[in-house]
């Protein structure tokens, strides 16, 4: 069957059961109740303190088939994962699903795990370096689930991501289990995806390399989940904490992409007092931030908020009280984690607050704008940051489909060639965003305006912004670069791309070697 | 004349650089076979750059190619790629006038009949140069506007190069005045400190006070910088036309004497203001009533 993205979506699929097909961003609404957690009890003089993630695995038990989750907000200095998984390969545990908010370069080790029949199951935001090609390789049997940051917290809480056991990385935690991001040698800021994990998983396993005094202060995840402390050495290298794909570009061309699209949300009318916006990781949307607040100083406004994975440049503006609020769901570098963690403007929230279609409010509604980036966009607006120019997984949606759903303009900037390679095609290898939720392209030969938006067409226009059809984008690319090859796949699934209310938007098939 | 607020350098054997050339928004950019390539290079750099010519859409920017200097490998350059179009060539190195017409010389003998003409950008960046700058600037019709270059100039005179630009005023000047007695542009010297947008704000604002129409830019990041400065403000251009209209209500009731806000307006002023009203509208900053 075909969705509303014109996609071919199985019916069933095995190991996963029936498929909704997605039929617009807006359209499931859910007429159920939230999956009740298990009931939990701790006596007084109970001890929550663990030596060894062995004990913990033996004290569980944790056994074949489990589900266990880990939060990313390490990043590509996380340790915990893989320290949890060798335990349980060297446990001789197997079929194991690991339901990570995210999956690194730092991760590979899951590729020798997934191998040996350990993990045999993935559920993820995000799927990138060596898994990620060991997946689009066909090593796992049962497709991976690819939800979206939003998507991840309503299956969680809605019973279609049941965790058995979550262990949190925590980079202070005191012995009842009180848990937070912000202090420490590993400190990396907000917690936020893993909190409907410590409140849905069966067991909840915090994971620590910085043991304090109780109480801890301050707390993002409270005790009250919590059923075992782990000490460990380390949990986390600082340095792959702080992403590098956080810093702002240097190169010129991403630059003047990121000030045409302040000069978009101007001419759109937001810049005005209680202005809200999200901008993505990557370059070029990060350097968006940077303009906007020039040009909040320029006019004298103060922003209401700024949302989403945090940065320096964010917090400068916070600082500078050119924005009033920062609403955190995850830090990127250690601006955000400081402030985070002395700023009583800045708020932690978690994953759910911050993009779950399924909850009475999720603060993307609120956006006025979200600046993101796209690997491939077609020309009826659908974005792909899925799957790469060879077909083969090296990525996710993360917050993507989320903020682009929930803003009232969604602008995806993007060089229009990469290497040799057309951003703008016919129709992108994977939908991960559907194109009626994206707004505007901008690029370094011209904007785009998504006719859904006659609008915004007309206030781009009244401001003078030069407009170019996306198809005309599409040619101009295609007289640089030529039109490349089109990507010849299996035709096994090995990912399922969910939208955020659980509908599937696309499915990713194996790649020819 | 044609606008030359800036004139952006980019490495001609950059082929991801040469190929968004266009989109970096500079009146000018300059496709560079010279600095910025090395010996082993030249000749890719010369092959990409004929290519390009050819083959890439610069938008409304004006294509320059700076060749090598005619000491060197010049001739080789203009035999390539003026054949290709570029619409102006930057000189490196110019001494004196004898230097423009060897290379008009050669030009022409490569030119494919009914070619547009290929304009010349001669850059000053020795002593002797500075000395024959008028004769420089007068030698060819082709030549259209001197550049600066600061650096092998100050090098040359063991002098300090600072960001003040004290030890180049003096040649900055002659620069200046040698191009207006011509009736051609005088483009400033690239401010090189890619991170300091205060101090090219500065450099910039003085290139202007003094006379300078453009500016070179050896990075697309200082593009909007200099444009912002040499584009004339709201305030000098509402100046402006309050002088054009003060002009024309003077001629409608007859009267010799123009006054403008009470004070009198002659002629150098009056040429001043249709300089910033003709600049305002090449910009786009008038409204329509205005124009």
């Amino acid at each position: 069957m075909k969705n509303s993205v014109n996609r071919e979506i199985p019916e069933r699929v095995d190991n996963y059961g029936e498929v909704t097909p997605f039929n617009g961003a807006f359209t499931l609404i859910p007429t159920m109740n939230r999956q009740a957690p298990r009931v939990k009890s701790c006596l007084p003089g109970d001890i929550k303190l663990v030596d060894s993630l062995e004990e913990v695995f033996r004290r569980i038990p944790v056994k074949d088939g489990m589900t266990l989750s880990f939060h990313h907000h390490l990043r590509n200095g996380d340790y915990v994962l893989n320290m949890v998984m060798d335990t349980a390969a060297k446990l001789g545990l197997r079929n194991l699903k690991v339901a990570a908010s995210s999956i690194h370069l730092v991760h590979a080790p899951l590729v020798a795990h997934m191998k040996s029949g350990v993990v045999t199951e993935i559920d993820t935001s995000y799927l990138g370096g060596e898994a990620a090609k060991a997946v689009s390789a066909g090593i796992l049997d049962k497709p991976v689930i690819l939800r979206s940051h939003g998507g991840r917290p309503r299956a969680i809480e809605c019973g279609q991501l049941k965790i058995d056991v979550a262990f949190i990385a925590a980079s202070a935690a005191d012995d009842c289990g009180n848990l937070n991001g912000v202090s420490g040698p590993s400190a990396c800021g907000s917690l936020g995806y893993a909190m409907a994990d410590a409140e849905y998983a069966d067991w909840v396993v915090a994971v620590t390399d910085n043991l304090v005094e109780y109480p801890l202060a301050p707390i993002s995840i409270p005790q009250t989940r919590v059923d075992y402390v782990v000490r460990v050495d380390c949990i986390g290298d600082p340095k792959g904490i702080v992403s590098s794909t956080t810093n702002i570009t240097r190169d010129p061309i991403g630059l003047r992409i990121a000030q045409t699209a302040a000069k978009v949300i101007e001419a759109a009318g937001l810049i005005k007092p209680g202005f809200s916006f999200q901008t993505g990781v990557g370059g070029a949307s990060l350097a968006v931030a940077h303009y906007l607040g020039k040009m909040l100083e320029a006019k004298g406004v103060t922003a209401g908020f700024a949302l989403g994975g945090i940065t320096g440049t964010m917090v400068d503006l916070l600082n500078k009280g050119l924005v009033k609020r920062i609403i955190d769901v995850q830090g990127f570098d250690l601006d955000a984690v400081r402030s985070l963690a002395s700023n009583p403007d800045h708020v932690e929230i978690s994953g759910s607050f911050y993009a779950s279609p399924f909850n009475a409010g999720c603060a993307v509604n609120r956006l006025d704008t979200v600046v993101l980036g796209a690997t491939e966009i077609d020309v009826h607006f659908n974005v792909n940051v899925v799957t790469g120019s060879d077909g083969v997984i090296m990525g996710g949606s993360g917050g993507h489909s989320d903020a682009a759903a929930g803003a009232k303009v969604t602008v995806i900037v993007a060089n229009l060639l990469r290497g040799r390679l057309p951003t703008v095609v016919d129709n992108v290898l994977t939908v991960t965003t559907p194109g009626e939720t994206i707004d505007v392209l901008v690029t370094e030969r011209g904007i785009a305006v998504n006719p859904l938006r006659q609008d915004l067409k007309k206030a781009m226009s009244d401001a003078g912004l030069p407009l170019v059809d996306i198809r005309e984008l599409k040619e101009e690319a295609e007289s640089i670069a030529g039109i490349p090859r089109q990507i010849v796949t299996k035709d096994r699934i090995v990912a399922l791309v969910e939208y955020r209310d659980g509908s599937i938007i696309d499915v990713v098939r194996q790649t020819e070697i | 004349m044609r606008l030359r607020r800036t004139m952006q350098f980019i490495p001609g054997n950059n082929p991801g650089m040469v190929q968004n050339g266009g989109v970096l928004g500079a009146d000018s950019i300059i496709l560079d076979v010279e600095d910025a390539i090395t010996l082993r290079e030249k000749d890719a750099a010369r092959l990409l750059v004929a290519s390009a010519l050819h083959s890439i859409n610069f938008y409304k920017s004006e294509k320059v190619v700076r060749i090598n200097s005619i000491d060197t490998f010049a001739r080789e350059d203009i035999n390539m790629i003026v054949p290709c179009g570029p619409e102006a060539i930057l000189i490196p190195k110019t001494h004196c006038a004898a230097d423009v017409h060897q290379v008009v010389e050669w030009i022409k003998a490569v030119e494919r009949p009914g070619q547009k003409p290929v304009k010349l950008i001669p850059q000053i960046e020795s002593p002797q140069g500075l000395i024959e700058a008028y004769a420089i600037a007068v030698a060819d019709p082709r030549v259209e506007a001197l550049a600066l270059g600061a650096e092998d100039y100050t090098a040359t005179l063991s002098a300090q190069r600072t960001k003040e630009g004290t030890e180049i005023l003096t040649m900055r000047m002659i620069v200046v005045n040698a191009a207006a007695a011509a009736g051609i542009q005088s483009i400033d010297t690239p401010f090189t400190d890619v991170n300091d947008e205060d101090g090219l704000i500065r450099d910039t604002l003085l290139a202007k006070q003094l006379g300078f129409k453009g500016k070179l830019s050896i990075n697309p990041r200082h593009v909007d910088i200099i444009h912002q400065v040499f584009s004339p403000t709201a305030k000098e251009v509402e100046w402006a036309l309050r002088i054009i209209s003060g002009l024309k209500q003077a001629a409608k009731e007859g009267s010799g004497v123009i006054t403008v806000d009470g004070k009198m307006v002659d002629k150098p002023i009056v040429d001043r203001a249709e300089r910033v009203v003709q600049l305002a509208r090449t910009l786009g900053l008038l409204k329509e009533a205005e124009k």
